[in-house]
């Protein structure tokens, strides 16, 4: 029989605020082990919380972001359960009532665009981490309490590189955002799959097994491409599965159960009653919307429509916005945006890695980069001019036509001077002549080698070459 | 002796330089050394510490420091034993936080400080303010100081029985359902409801979020608008904190009841009043309409719904609010071979019973499957409630009611029927779940043994400054506030 793999994400991130959730301590990664805590984050008698206004802004920009609907009423829950790393053996969450919901996400996979349905975007605030040593247990509480988005997908995915390609562009969207660093390496983004499996053409999902805390993209795909087998397999040979929470085991690249059904956490939500509900009125909101930014699809899409530049191209602008701003700016106008995107790509992106500098320390404007395309499409200097042209530019910054001139770049495309070293090429060197004239059309090239050491390199490589030929066979 | 001051008293005494604020603490811990024996209002209390802020509120004195920018200046204060200061302890008369100390001052503490109290002494409690006569403290029950056999009520029972004991100049409590003003009627002072968001709660131990709130216990009207002054105001720290403005509560006391429109509820009066509480009531409806009060029957007919909806929405709101205590970062912890025994073996021994039925209470009606059926149904109800508030508010300026329905009980009477025990917080239960003011204040006494009744005025939302007005008016025009219990 052959089946259909149904996937749901729910993926947390941290998000990109000076302080925590509830109270002024910074949210910073890697201090020494609660150090960035007070009484409000380590869950004394007698704290509140109160919530950070810019998480409220980043979760609502998010939902922007992810095209959901923003209502005017969320509140704050309770979810009750006892864990060492739980300050307050609740987690202030939003259950009923979240922040944002019912957006979706497009992105790349295949051939084509995919869209993913989110159910919803809420905060809550991260737990603490539990180390354990030789003989005992510590807690860490610095990451208690860090604003901690979670984005919940519908069961729209059906393979494990769409899961991971999913995960990618929702990643991508964040930082383009400025909702957060999405740093993997830190443990800003955690994952919980839910994974299930039909007989192709069923409309009943399968029995979902839910594969808990993963915290990179390859193990979340790797985790799936485990997990379905196993789900398969199990049906095929008769048996039932069972629903269940599991863990990936990354190491021994498999999946184990962690506690089935019967043995789910009552999590008892509750309203939060410390905290008021939160009614964004339009203002608010207006603010947040003036943040919305492009999103790296619809950028993709319109480098691509707009200035007809390979898509290669517009992926190196949508993974460099910066760079991609120069871009735009520079080619404002212009006939060549393919010159202009390669002038950009090839030459300014090498050297700002070469130099370790960014677009915004560049000692020249993007209508540079404009000109410098313009004056080596009008034959005025040669592409090795170009070069050198480029070079000055990034040194010292000025314009490419001063630069040519002062340099003395331009190249000799009139007749007349040209003309004359030609005749002198020629007349110097009969034997290539000769050559040429009796069908050795490489033999030219000792000639226009010739003329471009008269000229000191300013000919016009293009124009001595008609010229020669002209006198040659003429 | 200085220790029968009022809190406006004293301050006089302070302004005119009469007497120091060294004497006045010295003559509280004098008092305490001679009574408390009997009454075990204080659980403990920092001598050394509390002569030192004396001292320190003597040198603003002498600097020149005035009560009209510092109403408290070297007033001693004592706290209920769940507000946290700095370095000092917060039991809440519980023995699960073992040699807690708090690492920081609460808004309360902190703005009293501010208004130059001297803070001295943690106040026996029912443990996490969880009943109505301190029988439920850890530490042993506090008795009333008008008749030692019985109980000064609860949860602040420390608080009134300090103040009608005149251990100290008043006393800040809580109450969640009543937790101030049955003590205050119980034990003959003056208890102050504010209204919820009012007074900050940060750095007050949590009972039940949406219904606690923190208010003063006095000997007379005056002293409790003198501390609602200091304690009042929006509070960063608390975002249900409202940010209105804070009246000058003592300038607006005085005049009389003319055109005051009080309403007396029908369904409060209620059948299994005791006689002499209700003939103390009669005669106290009959004392405002003399002085100029209107009086309106008014109906809230939701008021019997109170009493079910308080246990499902405090115990389910206490179920989380008490998760903290685990043994994990403070307190005392009696560990178990993995985390969830630790929690098991601590909390089994650290809470009393009636914290761990109310704790099992909550989380029943929250699991999965009821929640429905109780804690949502009961959020329903409260609304209801508070529309009665609402509705009756509309036509009449306060209410006027009896306190408790019964004088203060003999200490064990209760304690194996925990539904008796609820049920002393009938009246006052209702203007929590509203979150509504109230206050109550002496009204009489029984004749045998002699206790006193409470009255209580019930005011609208941030109508403190009307109410202290009423209860002022009626004070002032009898007795029963200048009475003291013989030690």
């Amino acid at each position: 029989m052959e089946y259909e793999t149904v996937i749901g994400l729910e993926t947390h991130c941290q998000l990109k605020t000076k302080s925590k959730m509830f109270c002024g301590c910074a949210n910073q990664f890697g201090a020494e082990p609660n150090t960035n805590v007070c009484p409000v984050c380590l869950g004394m008698p007698g704290v509140l919380p109160v919530p950070n206004e810019r998480a409220l802004q980043l979760t609502t920009l998010t939902g922007y972001l992810l095209n959901c609907e923003v209502p005017r009423f969320a509140k704050f829950d309770r979810k009750n359960y006892f864990y060492p790393d739980v300050c307050k053996d609740y987690q202030i969450t939003q259950f009923d009532f979240p922040s944002t919901t019912t957006g979706h996400v497009d992105f790349e996979f295949g051939d084509g665009i995919e869209r993913v349905r989110i159910t919803r975007a809420h905060i809550e605030e991260d737990v603490g981490k539990n180390n354990h040593f030789a003989q005992h247990s510590g807690v860490d509480f610095n990451r208690a309490g860090v604003p901690l988005l979670e984005i919940v997908s519908e069961p729209d995915l059906r393979s494990a590189d769409m899961a991971y390609e999913y995960l990618n562009a929702l990643k991508d969207i964040l930082i383009y955002g400025g909702i957060s660093d999405c740093d993997m390496e830190k443990g800003m983004v955690r994952c919980d799959v839910n994974i299930s499996v039909r007989p192709k053409g069923e409309e009943k999902l399968g029995v979902k097994v839910e594969i808990k805390n993963m915290n990179t993209f390859s193990g979340v795909r790797r985790a799936i491409n485990y997990e379905v087998p196993r789900q398969i397999e199990t049906l095929e040979s008769g048996g039932t599965l069972v629903q269940e929470t599991r863990r990936w085991d990354d190491v021994a690249g498999i999946t184990e159960s962690m506690r089935t059904k019967e043995h789910a956490h009552d999590y008892r939500y509750l309203p939060e009653p410390d905290i008021m509900p939160l009614k964004p009125d339009e203002a608010w909101l207006a603010e947040v919307r003036s943040h919305i930014v492009e999103l790296p699809l619809a950028r993709k899409q319109r480098f691509v429509s707009d200035y007809c530049i390979p898509a290669q191209d517009a992926d190196v602008f949508v993974g460099n916005v910066p760079l991609g701003g120069f871009f735009e700016k520079a080619v404002e106008g212009a006939k060549n945006a393919k010159a202009i995107a390669n002038w950009v790509i090839n030459n300014l992106q090498a050297r700002l890695i070469e130099t370790g500098t960014t677009v915004d320390e560049l000692k020249f404007e993007p209508v540079a980069i404009r000109e410098l395309v313009g004056i080596i499409d009008a034959g005025t200097i040669s592409s090795k001019g170009g070069q050198e042209v480029f070079a000055e530019l990034f040194e010292n910054g000025g314009s490419p036509v001063v630069i040519v001139e002062a340099k003395g770049l331009a190249q000799v495309s009139e007749s007349g001077e040209l003309d004359k070293w030609c005749r002198e090429a020629i007349d110097s060197n009969p034997g290539p002549a000769d050559d040429y004239r009796n069908g050795k059309e490489n033999a030219i090239n000792f000639l226009k080698g010739q003329v471009m050491k008269a000229s000191r390199g300013k000919a016009n490589p293009q124009v001595v070459g008609e010229t020669l030929a002209k006198l040659l066979k003429g | 002796m200085l220790h029968e001051l009022t809190l406006s008293g004293l301050t006089a005494k302070l302004a005119a330089k009469k007497v120091s604020s060294r004497e006045a603490m010295q003559a509280c811990l004098d008092r305490i050394d001679a009574v408390d024996g009997q009454v075990n209002a204080f659980m403990s209390i920092d001598r050394d510490d509390a002569l030192g802020q004396a001292d320190a509120a003597d040198a603003a004195l002498a600097k020149g420091n005035t009560h009209a920018a510092q109403p408290l200046l070297g007033v001693p204060i004592s706290l209920k034993d769940l507000f946290c200061a700095k370095g000092q302890p917060a039991n809440c008369s519980s023995k699960i936080l073992g040699d807690f100390l708090s690492p920081y001052d609460g808004t309360v503490v902190r703005k009293l400080r501010d208004a130059g109290a001297v803070l001295f002494g943690r106040l026996n409690m029912d443990e996490f303010a969880m009943g109505s006569s301190t029988e439920n403290s850890a530490f042993g029950r506090s008795n009333n100081p008008w008749d030692l056999e019985r109980v000064p009520g609860g949860s602040s029972g420390g608080c009134a029985a300090a103040v009608a004991a005149q251990e100290c100049f008043g006393s800040i409590g809580t109450d969640t359902g009543g937790s101030i003003r049955q003590p205050a009627a119980l034990c003959g002072c003056v208890g102050l409801k504010p209204t919820y968001g009012r007074v900050s709660r940060y750095g007050v131990v949590a009972f039940a979020s949406s219904l606690d709130q923190v208010g003063p216990l006095t000997k007379e009207v005056r002293d409790s608008a003198t501390l609602l002054g200091a304690m009042s105001g929006h509070d960063p720290h608390d975002s249900t904190s409202v940010p209105t403005d804070v009246p000058d509560y003592v300038a607006e006391l005085g005049g009389d009841l003319k055109g005051t429109k009080l309403g007396l509820p029908r369904e409060f009066l209620i059948d299994g009043i005791d006689p002499e509480v209700r003939a103390a009531f009669d005669a106290a409806v009959k004392q405002c309409e003399a002085l100029g009060a209107e009086i309106h029957e008014v109906s809230m007919p939701h008021t019997e719904y109170g009493v079910a909806t308080y246990y499902i929405v405090a115990t389910a709101e206490a179920s989380a609010n008490l998760a903290r205590f685990d043994g994990i970062r403070y307190g005392d912890r009696v560990d178990g071979d993995d985390p969830f025994s630790l929690y098991c073996n601590t909390r089994g021994q650290g809470f009393g019973e009636e914290v761990k039925r109310r704790i099992i209470l909550g989380t029943y009606v929250l699991s999965s499957g009821y929640y429905d059926a109780y804690y949502l149904r009961a959020q329903k109800a409260r609304t209801l409630i508070k529309r009665d508030f609402e509705q009756v508010f509309e036509t009449v300026d306060a209410l006027i009611t009896p306190t408790v329905p019964a004088p203060a009980f003999k200490a064990g009477e209760k304690m194996d029927d925990p539904l008796q025990m609820y049920l002393s917080d009938i009246f006052t239960i209702s203007c929590n779940l509203a979150g509504t003011c109230g206050i109550s204040l002496p009204c009489g006494f029984t004749s045998e043994p002699k206790l006193p009744i409470g009255l209580q005025f019930l005011g609208k939302p941030f109508g403190e400054s009307e109410l202290l007005q009423i209860a002022h008016a009626y004070e002032q025009a009898t007795p029963w506030h200048t009475e003291r219990a013989a030690l």
